[in-house]
């Protein structure tokens, strides 16, 4: 699993933080998301699939690298 | 003959809206929003002004028109199903598109984000033993909104925001009032315009005496001509509003469904699992969607979707109090079941607007939920259900009063 973000999407909602923290995190000025690990291995994946779904802005993508 | 009408704009049984919640449901939306979801995901409503907008109802559906960058949420566009005659955008950034719209609320993020917000769990934890310390040495029965719901999330936006608590009458006058739909335009303006004037002053001090507080990161940025002193105003006017408003009516109006759910409110008392309260917050947000008069949008391009073509220019209403009860979603939608899992919901929102204060709520929620009931394990209604007073007139549902005993 590969996972990219996108900063200008970022509405800093948080959310993907709460469910994935090993993988998210949050810039301490304006809350915008700081990808951790890039290709996340299991068990994480199942958490960081539904981040990418609640994400309200669509700015976490997944793709199989 | 009568003229032919277009076939996706029927005339007839155009319900109205806001709808209003059934005789002895306080829980759940109005049947009618529920009947137009079974008809389909897109239909149409009329609003006070005669004017026809799209009534979206289903979860998927929501979801994705709130998250689309064709969608506008600004208030001055022509088509936007406003709630009144006033179109004037007088509360801020949530009314704005991007870029305006993401430029002022990253301005404002950093004391929302998840590690602040975490760190802040102590401090609310102590506000909400001193509470309820006060009301256990108390009168008894006592009403809950005004001795513990409302007090919780004013204190805490009063301490993040620099607002002083001492003002907490006048703030929370005025916000309800901006709150009620019964509220006529020229009462809304008033209290608007009184908050925005208290608001504008306190960055006025926080320019000359700044503290730690998220209005004297704001009065820094007006210093810096970042940012206009009425905008930073504007801003303070809207987090406080959000900051208490919402949490209070959560709390309230989620004790009186746990206490209309006794298996589910033991179950929340007895636990010791932290996953366990935080999956009841989630649920409870669910259930409850106390922000129900229901997003409001404007189409800026033509979109096709579910097998509708919704036209530039068209007005959006988007209920996501029938999201979150949409079957297709959430099995069983209208049972309240903490053990759920309900983190999809959409009580937050979707989209770059979704809620930015929701890792505080969220805390608040569950400071609250694991500790009242447990502190206070007889808790129980001081009254008839049929007597307790609901917000249908508020734009942010909930319980004017919750008379309690222990």
């Amino acid at each position: 699993m590969k996972v990219t973000v996108d900063e200008d999407k970022c509405c800093g909602a948080g959310q993907c933080v709460l469910l994935a923290p090993e993988v998210f995190d949050q810039r301490d000025d304006d809350g915008i998301v700081v990808l951790l690990d890039a290709e996340p291995r299991e068990p994480l994946q199942a958490s960081v699939r539904e981040a990418a779904d609640v994400c309200p802005a669509a700015a976490i993508r997944l793709s199989t690298p | 003959m009568t003229e032919t009408l277009s076939s996706d704009e029927p005339q007839a049984g155009i319900p109205e809206y806001p709808m209003r919640r059934a005789q002895g449901c306080p829980f759940d939306p109005p049947p009618t929003l529920r009947d137009e979801q079974e008809k389909g995901p897109l239909t149409k409503v009329r609003l006070w002004d005669g004017s026809r907008p799209w009534l979206v109802t289903r979860y998927a559906e929501q979801r994705a028109l709130l998250a689309d960058p064709r969608v506008s949420a600004d208030i001055t566009r022509p088509g936007y199903p406003s709630q009144s005659s006033s179109r004037s955008n007088s509360i801020g950034f949530i009314l704005m598109d991007d870029p305006e719209h993401a430029r002022l609320r990253r301005m404002v993020t950093a004391p929302f984000t998840i590690k602040r917000t975490e760190a802040l769990r102590p401090r609310v934890q102590q506000i909400v033993d001193d509470l309820i310390d006060d009301m256990l040495a108390g009168p008894n029965p006592v009403d809950l909104v005004e001795s513990f719901a409302l007090p919780v999330p004013s204190l805490v936006i009063c301490d993040l925001l620099g607002v002083p608590y001492a003002d907490h009458d006048f703030f929370q006058d005025n916000s309800k009032t901006i709150i009620n739909r019964d509220s006529t335009d020229e009462q809304r303006a008033g209290a608007l315009g009184r908050l925005a004037e208290y608001l504008d002053r306190l960055v006025g001090e926080k320019l000359d005496r700044p503290s730690e507080d998220l209005l004297s990161q704001l009065a820094a940025r007006v210093g810096a001509g970042e940012l206009p002193r009425g905008e930073a105003a504007r801003i303070g006017v809207l987090l406080l509003i959000a900051g208490h408003e919402t949490t209070a009516n959560m709390i309230a109006l989620g004790t009186l469904a746990l206490l209309q759910h006794p298996e589910q409110l033991t179950a929340l008392r007895e636990t010791q699992d932290p996953k366990l309260v935080a999956g009841a917050v989630e649920e409870l947000l669910r259930y409850l969607h106390i922000t129900h008069s229901g997003r409001r949008r404007v189409a800026l391009e033509d979109i096709e979707i579910a097998g509708q073509v919704i036209r530039a220019g068209d007005g959006l209403i988007l209920p996501n109090d029938i999201g979150n009860r949409d079957p297709r979603a959430f099995s069983d939608p209208d049972r309240l079941d903490i053990h759920r899992d309900a983190r999809h919901h959409v009580a937050f929102g979707f989209g770059v607007h979704q809620c930015l204060g929701q890792p505080l709520a969220r805390m608040e929620l569950q400071v609250v939920y694991s500790t009242l009931y447990r502190r206070m394990p007889t808790l129980r209604l001081a009254g008839a259900l049929e007597d307790i007073p609901f917000k249908h007139d508020g734009s942010v549902y909930g319980v004017y009063e919750l008379p309690v005993a222990w």
